[in-house]
């Protein structure tokens, strides 16, 4: 890989910018909401690093019209179909499982719902 | 003509009985449903056995699209194995189920709980059978997404079991999603999802960083869904608090496959070369292993309820699966396959036995367990004798497991972790020790009156414990099976 090449991968590295920031809300944020907005956004990374891969420039849609065209390749793109799917349901069961956090808790703070577990189980709050 | 038609009914059986058993809504009916789909997918899983034994590797073509453009369901001894241990612990589960079910769950719940089970069910199945990199992330999807929704059905008896599944459910989603970036990188240099294909292309390819970096992501990706220490975190919890039922049957199941699915990376896709080349297996996975069998056997000694207990212990356990892989030769290799079977009968039954005593007791803390001994014989007998398996007594499951797991360390020349091995067993003597000593020598507290499960429970319960002492004295048919798939696997393309 030469300089010249890096303006050329300039979808990958929006992949990996988007990768790492949706990794970093997921493990930096206590808001239970904003864990799942960052799991979406990581998630939203690989569906372009896929999408890009297929992709080719100055390739159209692979319908069969009897010219020579250069295609895309549409295997990518319908993978990742697949995995939107799955991404849709994660993310709508985890904001259903923080209703029933929150419905439980009174919270959908981390450590106010680590807070309320510890007391529970000790019967006091904790001691530094 | 229905014969030829096995490996997709295996799938599609518990795929459609999974809505049907929504509509049903009743939930001794949905119960029904689920009961005889489960014994039907072992039927299945028991003829597909024999078939692989008798006639060699079976190649399905889904829908008839040849592979490698079609999706393949290719099966070999290894993933036959694997199939067996699912669809039977599963059929073992069920009767068990529908008095620890009615007695955890609310009522209107039922019939949607035995569809969670079926998703969960085959998508443990689809993970094993499928030939294609890609479907194997849909299943593992499926069976990831049924798991959360089953953990978080304990809140009615914990509301831990709400954040235990929430955090499942951002590791395992992190896991799924590394995994399908290492997909992606191997299909963006190959140009093929088909495991077989894979296989192929990547050995012709050699040296490239690309692939590197897709073995690298798959790696950890299945870390994660397999709690591979220190990747663990998500397990104890969600072990812990979810319904007894599914306690019994994720801890029996769901990471053993996906210690199968590493295993078809590590060993098929990439090939033993390649893993020991990127030093994956000495370096990475074998202080890892130790690590973590050292580490959760500690924890598990200090947990106050009993079912963490057993799964910090399951976590020591798939320690003994990586640290059998990382030897990198055929008998280290058989213990891990050997050690996925005989782990689901040794933690099948336990998670019972704490079904059972949750069951009458309403809880699984160890000063619950006080005097059980005298009140509950039959389950705190099993309980024992599960115990004495986990340790590795010779005449059960454990001992056979953990003897083909010191061969092949002295096999690789490594005596040091032979060593080890028996150490961290003296672990486990301490952890159950601690429970049996509670529950037969201490006195139960006062007024407590329970008396025995009832028959439904304890039926299911000694069949997984009689399994453990069975498959201990005579031990040629798994040990022939787990031979032949570690041969399999460990042979280049399957």
């Amino acid at each position: 890989m030469t300089l010249a090449d890096i303006p050329g991968l300039y979808n990958y590295w929006i992949v990996i910018l988007l990768m790492m920031t949706g990794l970093y809300i997921v493990v930096s944020r206590g808001n239970l909401v904003k864990k799942i907005v960052g799991l979406v956004i990581f998630q939203t990374a690989v569906f372009l690093l896929y999408i890009s891969m297929g992709k080719i420039i100055g390739g159209t849609a692979p319908i069969l019209t009897g010219r020579p065209e250069i295609f895309s390749n549409p295997l990518p793109h319908v993978l990742i179909l697949t995995a939107i799917v799955v991404g849709i349901s994660t993310t709508a069961l985890g904001l259903a499982l923080v209703v029933r956090i929150g419905d439980a808790y009174g919270t959908i703070e981390e450590d106010e719902i680590a807070k309320a577990d510890h007391e529970a189980e000790f019967g006091g709050p904790e001691t530094p | 003509m229905i014969l030829q038609h096995l490996p997709a009914l295996q799938i599609v059986v518990p795929l459609v009985a999974a809505p049907i058993c929504l509509l049903l809504r009743r939930g001794d009916l949905a119960w029904g449903l689920t009961l005889i789909v489960s014994w039907a997918a072992l039927a299945i899983a028991v003829m597909l056995l024999h078939a692989v034994i008798t006639g060699g590797v079976i190649s399905y073509e889904l829908g008839d699209w040849a592979p490698p453009w079609g999706i393949e369901y290719r099966i070999d001894a290894a993933n036959a194995f694997v199939l067996l241990i699912v669809s039977g612990i599963s059929a073992v589960v069920l009767p068990y189920a529908r008095a620890s079910v009615a007695s955890e769950i609310e009522e209107s719940k039922h019939s949607l709980f035995y569809t969670a089970y079926l998703l969960c069910l085959t998508g443990l199945l689809g993970v094993a059978i499928t030939g294609d990199a890609f479907n194997l992330f849909v299943f593992l999807e499926i069976t990831s997404l049924a798991t959360y929704v089953l953990v978080a059905m304990g809140a009615g008896r914990d509301r831990r079991a709400l954040t235990a599944a929430f955090t499942y459910l951002v590791m395992g989603t992190i896991g799924a999603t590394f995994f399908v970036i290492g997909v992606g990188l191997l299909y963006m240099v190959t140009g093929t999802l088909n495991m077989a294909d894979l296989a192929l292309r990547i050995a012709d390819l050699g040296d490239n960083r690309t692939v590197l970096v897709a073995f690298a992501f798959l790696v950890v990706g299945l870390g994660l869904k397999l709690a591979l220490f220190p990747l663990h975190l998500w397990l104890p919890n969600a072990y812990a608090y979810a319904p007894s039922v599914v306690s019994v049957f994720i801890a029996a199941t769901s990471t053993k496959v996906a210690v199968y699915a590493l295993l078809r990376f590590l060993f098929t896709i990439f090939g033993l070369e390649f893993s020991v080349e990127a030093l994956t297996l000495t370096y990475v996975f074998l202080p890892l292993a130790i690590a973590g069998m050292f580490a959760a056997s500690t924890v598990a000694i200090f947990q106050v309820d009993i079912k963490r207990m057993l799964a910090y212990s399951s976590v020591a356990q798939l320690g003994y699966m990586v640290l059998g892989v990382s030897f990198g030769n055929v008998t280290g290799l058989t213990a891990t396959i050997l050690h996925l079977f005989n782990h689901a009968l040794i933690k099948g039954g336990l998670f019972m036995a704490l079904g059972c005593v949750v069951y009458r007791c309403g809880s699984a803390s160890i000063d619950e367990m006080r005097g059980l001994g005298r009140q509950m014989p039959l389950t705190m007998a099993a309980f024992v004798i599960g115990g004495l398996s986990l340790i590795g007594i010779p005449l059960t499951v454990g001992f056979i497991s953990k003897w083909y797991l010191i061969l092949g360390a002295l096999e690789a020349g490594w005596w040091p972790v032979a060593v080890l091995i028996v150490a961290t067993s003296l672990l486990a003597v301490l952890y159950i020790g601690r429970v049996v000593e509670v529950a037969y020598l201490q006195p139960a507290p006062e007024g407590r009156v329970v008396t025995e499960a009832p028959r439904s429970m304890l039926i299911p319960m000694w069949v997984l414990i009689v399994a453990n002492i069975y498959f201990g004295i005579d031990a040629s048919l798994t040990t022939s099976v787990a031979g032949t798939a570690a041969r399999a696997l460990i042979g280049g393309t399957p």
